[in-house]
């Protein structure tokens, strides 16, 4: 491996704030996030594409941060879990997780709610296996998920007309 | 696409191509893969495209697995639906596609399983032109294609199928993310109640997706029924040359294979005669 990697310009939007930074060409999107931009509400989990912790919208498209470069985000506009609450209010689908007790230890729940929210974006009156289908890629070693499933219908449910 | 196999050119052997990057990324996380170099085709423009042209559906290269599976064109073959549908989870579907998964030719992938029971063609771009190359011919081993070191996946054309033509795609998965255990893709056509023609192939019970031909054989000019189905089945499952592992054991791997065959071939009819199926994987 080079010893000194010659970095690369690049601009993104992270939670509506743009950024103009330089990155080694190796940097893992959720790297920079968490690592650059301090914003470590993105987890690492299995770091091998399995779990979803990393789970972050990529212009509006859920991607796993750990799957990707953080050059290839040149451009893009990224929401992360800090980037859902607004004005000091919890997401609709955030207070949802909290009401449902959809979280015990809260390791991947930030990946969950940003899943969720590609969902619940692209459709507001998901059907059970639909919710299952569209958190399929995210791990959760406490809940159950039987609670997960009812904080996304309960957002759903609160999300209607917003 | 031009600059970028001029790049690959002068690069030499260091250097990998990065489309989706859901196989290559854990691959080099893992130092299975350790390029000195990477070739992003993500910002070039007009390679993510599904058109129907020619009788054919053309897939871009680029064109994510959730593209295709939202895509109403890539609807009118179902089989093609359910691969995109059915692979990993929704953030591989958002990165992943369809050329990057048919150049890396993982045993276990999941297009070259399904696109082998149609008449699939791959476009090849390199410094030296362009090729076509029949799926049949393009995926030479494991992980292995017939891309020269210059040459790059430019898109994929799948021929529609003939009319009373029907096909179904079934894996077995312990979970979303990871790859199936076995998977089978059947295309059947029909002639009444006549099979006219069929197509059978296996994805992870060998080192590449394996043709069953003669499980085909064992239906093609025949009426479908419990013998003709026995017969398919029981060829199919001697077709497949599964590895014991993690997923389960070669014996284990064979019979799920029957399994599935089966219940594909159910669908396929149902499928051929108009009906509309949903089909999704199924789940330890």
């Amino acid at each position: 491996m080079p010893e000194s990697v010659e970095k690369v310009p690049i601009k993104l939007k992270v939670n509506g704030r743009l950024h103009a930074l330089s990155v080694e060409p190796r940097m893992l999107l959720v790297q920079l996030l968490r690592e650059e931009l301090d914003l470590t509400g993105t987890h690492v989990g299995c770091d091998t594409t399995y779990c979803g912790a990393c789970t972050v919208l990529m212009n509006d498209a859920a991607v796993k941060s750990c799957t990707m470069f953080a050059v290839q985000a040149d451009g893009a506009e990224i929401v992360t879990v800090e980037g859902l609450e607004k004005d000091g209010q919890l997401h609709p689908i955030q207070k949802a997780f909290g009401d449902s007790y959809g979280l015990q230890c809260g390791y991947c729940t930030p990946g969950l709610m940003l899943s969720a929210l590609q969902l619940l974006s692209r459709n507001k009156q998901p059907s059970e296996k639909e919710i299952r289908k569209a958190i399929a890629g995210n791990t959760c070693r406490c809940t159950g998920y039987q609670n997960i499933l009812k904080a996304i219908q309960l957002a759903a449910q609160n999300m209607k007309g917003a | 696409m031009k600059e970028a196999v001029t790049m690959l050119a002068q690069l030499g052997d260091d250097a990998k191509l990065l489309a989706g990057g859901q196989s290559l990324i854990p691959l080099m996380k893992l130092r299975f893969a350790s390029p000195q170099h990477l070739v992003d085709l993500n910002f070039i423009s007009g390679t993510s495209y599904i058109k129907e042209e020619n009788d054919a559906l053309s897939f871009g290269a680029l064109t994510r697995h959730a593209e295709i599976e939202t895509s109403p064109a890539a609807a009118k073959i179902p089989i093609v639906h359910d691969c995109a549908a059915g692979i990993a989870d929704v953030q591989v579907r958002n990165r992943g596609t369809i050329g990057g998964s048919l150049a890396e030719a993982d045993p276990s992938g999941d297009w070259a399983t399904v696109l082998m029971t149609l008449s699939t063609e791959v476009r090849c771009l390199g410094t030296n032109g362009s090729r076509t190359v029949p799926l049949r011919d393009f995926i030479k081993d494991a992980y292995t294609t017939a891309l020269g070191h210059d040459e790059l996946v430019s898109a994929v054309v799948v021929k529609n199928p003939p009319k009373g033509s029907g096909g179904a795609y079934l894996a077995f998965k312990r979970s979303a993310p990871v790859y199936p255990t076995a998977s089978a893709a059947v295309q059947l056509t029909l002639d009444g109640d006549v099979c006219n023609d069929a197509a059978i192939a296996l994805g992870c019970v060998g080192l590449t997706a394996i043709k069953a031909k003669e499980a085909e054989a064992a239906l093609r000019g025949q009426r479908i029924n419990e013998k003709t189905m026995a017969a398919t089945i029981e060829a199919a499952r001697a077709a497949a040359d599964p590895q014991s592992d993690m997923r389960g054991s070669a014996d284990y791997k064979r019979a799920l294979v029957g399994a599935l065959v089966k219940r594909a071939i159910e669908i396929a009819v149902q499928r051929a005669r108009g009906e509309r199926v949903e089909v999704s994987h199924i789940y330890a």
